[in-house]
């Protein structure tokens, strides 16, 4: 497996060598800056057409294919058409609060980007409570969706807030207790120390019955927490026309539509990092050729991939559910899910004490 | 009927009866409420069906003809009162008897200004509220000078006006607010998703839960009763396709059927069974629309493309035949427009040969969905009692345990000799209505493969004059549309156009019910309930 830190370093000590420190750090930082809205901007821009396309053939339909060779350039039109679109500027409403909200949604979204690992050595910030500032930053976003909702000065909007708050509030729980049982069985928060730790076996290969309820709930969580379908209240477009971003239009509305994309990905990613290994590549002890073969294909093909295949699944569940009522969301949440994870975060202790794991 | 005539005979002497194929009483107003009252709670009479009522105005009086069915004996009655006074006419409101009786009455103040005593809300239903004068008057000035095209919003008022009869006998005018001050108002509607088509919910509620429901429609009347009495039969036929647009078949067929009864034209045996499939074709696709859109409101947007490829299979029977894909505008009067594209047999028998696949689908996909399941169970129950006093037709009412296909209740053109069931559950809710709907494409199914391979030949068309002069008189004819049963009232003076044509379709009493079915339940459970009675919003406002 190719340490990619090896050209991170290469990078910093080569601007060391003939600049001053300060000016070498501003330097890296505004570089890696660009870099993260760049990546962030194409994989948006990949996840629209990704789920278009994906969409289209559930429903017996060919999907974007007239822009580009196979549509491909379709996301990229649609994006200049968002950047070029008037921002039109409503009466009786809190426009500070208006403007801001947008962005709070899309910083939440790109901080927790900033601590994914994307590759060996090839991680923005590794420090030793990374999860746990992962887990924080992406709740300011429920922030962003109601003062959306609240500042729009529309009814819809504010329901669609709400019922926002209701929900983001009530899975976060899940999300966080099952993340919680992950990293109680990794022994860190470190982002890099939970990848690590997988190195021979997956951990839901190794954390078998505890893990796999685990991730059960994490991905049903983690569907509620991007707002998507079944869980889409938020938004129901057949209930609230859009929900919380009913009244906006050009790039703020860009700014939701870009940060519910990455925030699949990012959730996503969470997954892959947590349950399959993050970068490292499928290891099956004892398989000492096949481990080799696995270790020649990059790492960050091995996390982007991953993450891809848990988005196609909370894909597969938007275009194949109805949307649950509000109350049938919450009670999901509090009646089932929460008492199921807690028995669970017990199970996974027993399990780390007694050594019943792979 | 002869019986029906003497009891009403010995219990009020001031009725006087005209025979015909429905039995017509003559009653005076002050009469008319206690009449109402016994003709619904005798066990004998039971009429508890309020069908239409008709208002009308023979220039000398204005007043209403109300069509009456007893769900128990399966018979009909049809009840006149009038009125002379044309400043302000009055006639006794039977809300209280039949709970669809608020809406009617309402639909025919605003037509004919006619003021029901005790009717809890008389606004206008249709038109605008700074409407001057009432349209299908006869003394109506059509000068468009009088209601100029705004420009500008329409104007809203939050309270309506009842006027009240006191002890003494005297009336009083009552304005009542229609919300309470401190209620939350939600509009849903007229440009909303869920309401499919401008339709409009002011809606009260609780945080999530609605407490009251306001209905308000208008937003596409095009007045087609009005325009109606200003064309010669053969062209009143052409709006039959632009009201209810998924039942254009039935809904030609029934107004035929209306003119050829008054006519006493016999139609050929080849244009009753193409009629028939035809009538059977547009309810599969309909219901295949239904279930389709229905999805979509519950958020599960894939079903729409699984139901609308049968639906376009349809359609393209349709376009070959008729040469139309939504307006077909087939039937006409002594059979219809042309002959059958020779494919026809063909196209229907490989429509029939999917159909069962596609059945099984829907129901994997949707029906046995958990989540579908917590939607759609015990949401918007609909008793058997209240369907029959709101007037809920169609399958909807069939999902409340009342027998109401006209097709079986009232046999019209080949119906009474087809082998068919009428599909009846009872648990009224949701999810019977949406069920009940898959269930009725498959009796359709079966009807299409009893008649595909026999088709008789013979005259697609009979000879009809080439002016249609109707007799004098006045027919009622029902038919089973899409979503209930579709009245047709021809009152004629012998003229080439009608005096007064009626249209009675089954949505006004749909989306009437919203109301009463939504009261304490989540905002979510108005789109489930909206989308499960499937109405069809140029059909309520015509």
């Amino acid at each position: 497996m190719y340490d990619l830190s090896v050209i991170t370093k290469w990078i910093h000590e080569l601007l060391m060598s003939f600049m001053p420190g300060w000016l070498a750090t501003t330097i890296e930082c505004v570089a890696i800056g660009v870099a993260l809205l760049l990546v962030y901007a194409l994989l948006a821009l990949f996840y629209i057409y990704f789920e278009r396309k994906v969409c289209a053939a559930f429903q017996c339909r060919l999907g974007p294919n007239r822009v580009g060779p196979m549509g491909l350039l379709q996301s990229f039109a649609d994006m200049f058409k968002m950047l070029i679109k008037e921002l039109i500027t409503l009466k009786n409403i809190d426009k500070f609060l208006f403007a801001l909200a947008p962005y709070l949604v899309i910083i939440a979204s790109m901080l927790s980007f900033a601590v994914l690992p994307w590759g060996k050595g090839l991680q923005i910030i590794d420090f030793n409570i990374g999860i746990f500032f992962l887990i924080a930053v992406s709740s300011i976003g429920v922030l962003g969706i109601l003062l959306a909702g609240w500042s729009s000065n529309n009814k819809f909007t504010l329901i669609g807030a709400l019922r926002s708050g209701a929900q983001m509030v009530s899975y976060e729980l899940s999300i966080g207790l099952s993340v919680l049982t992950m990293v109680a069985f990794a022994g860190t928060m470190s982002v890099t120390g939970i990848v690590e730790a997988q190195e021979n076996l997956w951990f839901i290969f190794s954390g078998h019955v505890p893990a796999i309820i685990a991730f059960v709930i994490y991905l049903i969580a983690g569907t509620a927490e991007t707002n998507r379908g079944p869980f889409d209240l938020p938004e129901a477009e057949s209930e609230l026309t859009a929900g919380y971003h009913t009244e906006y239009s050009g790039m703020h509305f860009g700014f939701f539509y870009l940060a519910e994309y990455l925030n699949l990905f990012i959730v996503s990613g969470v997954a892959t990092l947590l349950f399959f290994g993050g970068w490292m590549p499928l290891h099956i002890p004892g398989w000492e050729g096949f481990n080799q073969v696995m270790d020649y294909i990059p790492s960050i093909v091995w996390f982007v991939g991953k993450a891809i295949a848990i988005s196609f699944i909370i894909i597969w569940f938007k275009w194949s559910f109805p949307r649950l009522r509000i109350d049938q969301l919450l009670a999901l949440e509090w009646k089932y899910l929460l008492p199921i994870n807690l028995f669970n975060l017990v199970l996974m202790v027993l399990v780390i004490v007694y050594g019943l794991h792979f | 009927m002869a019986n029906i005539q003497e009891k009403i005979a010995k219990l009020f002497p001031e009725a006087t009866f005209e025979d015909g194929e429905i039995l017509l009483v003559n009653i005076p107003d002050a009469k008319w409420h206690q009449l109402a009252k016994c003709l619904k709670e005798d066990a004998e009479l039971h009429f508890d069906h309020l069908v239409t009522i008709v208002g009308m105005d023979w220039t000398d009086k204005l007043g209403c003809v109300y069509y009456l069915n007893s769900t128990k004996h399966n018979t009909s009655l049809s009840v006149k009162v009038t009125t002379d006074d044309r400043e302000k006419p009055m006639i006794h409101s039977v809300h209280d008897v039949w709970k669809i009786a608020t809406t009617f009455e309402r639909e025919v103040y605003d037509f004919f200004g006619i003021i029901f005593i005790n009717n809890p809300d008389m606004r206008r239903l249709f038109l605008s509220i700074d409407w001057k004068g009432y349209p299908l008057r006869k003394d109506y000035d059509m000068n468009p000078e009088v209601n100029p095209v705004s420009l500008e919003n329409e104007r809203q008022e939050d309270t309506t006006v009842s006027y009240v009869e006191k002890e003494d006998g005297t009336i009083e005018k009552k304005v009542v607010e229609i919300f309470a001050p401190e209620d939350f108002v939600v509009n849903i509607g007229p440009q909303h998703p869920a309401t499919h088509g401008v339709l409009r919910f002011r809606t009260a509620v609780d945080g999530e839960t609605i407490k009251k429901i306001d209905f308000y429609s208008g937003y596409i009347h095009r007045g087609i009763e009005k325009i109606c009495e200003g064309l010669t039969y053969p062209q009143t036929l052409h709006f039959m396709d632009r009201m209810d647009y998924f039942s254009g078949q039935q809904y030609h067929h029934g107004l035929c059927l209306a003119i050829e009864k008054a006519l006493g034209i016999e139609v050929s045996r080849r244009a009753h069974v193409i009629r028939v499939m035809m009538d059977e074709l547009s309810r599969i696709a309909s219901h295949c629309l239904f279930l389709g859109t229905f999805c979509m409101d519950l958020g599960a947007t894939t079903m729409l493309f699984y139901t609308l490829r049968v639906r376009e299979q349809i359609l393209d029977i349709m376009e070959k035949t008729c040469g139309a894909r939504m307006t077909f505008n087939y039937g006409c009067i002594g059979g219809v427009m042309q002959d059958l594209h020779p494919d026809f047999v063909k196209d229907v028998k490989e429509l029939l040969a999917v159909l069962p696949k596609n059945i099984k689908e829907y129901n994997e996909l949707f029906i046995g969905n958990v989540i579908a399941k917590g939607r759609l169970e015990k949401v918007g129950v609909l008793s058997r009692e209240d369907a029959i006093s709101y007037g809920v037709t169609g399958p909807s009412g069939r999902a409340s345990g009342w027998a109401c296909d006209v097709r079986k209740t009232h046999p019209y053109s080949i119906y009474g000799e087809l082998d068919f069931e009428e599909v009846v559950y009872t648990e009224g809710d949701s999810m019977a209505r949406t069920k009940l709907r898959i269930a009725e494409i498959e009796q359709s199914a079966k009807i299409l493969e009893q008649l595909i391979d026999n088709i008789p030949e013979g005259e697609y068309c009979v000879k009809v004059p080439k002016i249609v002069k109707l007799p004098a008189g006045h027919y009622f004819q029902l038919v089973e549309g899409c979503r209930g049963a579709f009245g047709v009232y021809i009152e004629s003076d012998g003229g080439t156009s009608p005096l007064r044509l009626k249209l009675a379709p089954p949505c006004l009493p749909l989306a009437n019910v919203v109301d009463h079915l939504t009261q304490g339940s989540k905002i979510a459970d108005l789109i489930t309930i909206g989308g499960s009675l499937d109405y069809i919003v140029p059909d309520i406002d015509r």
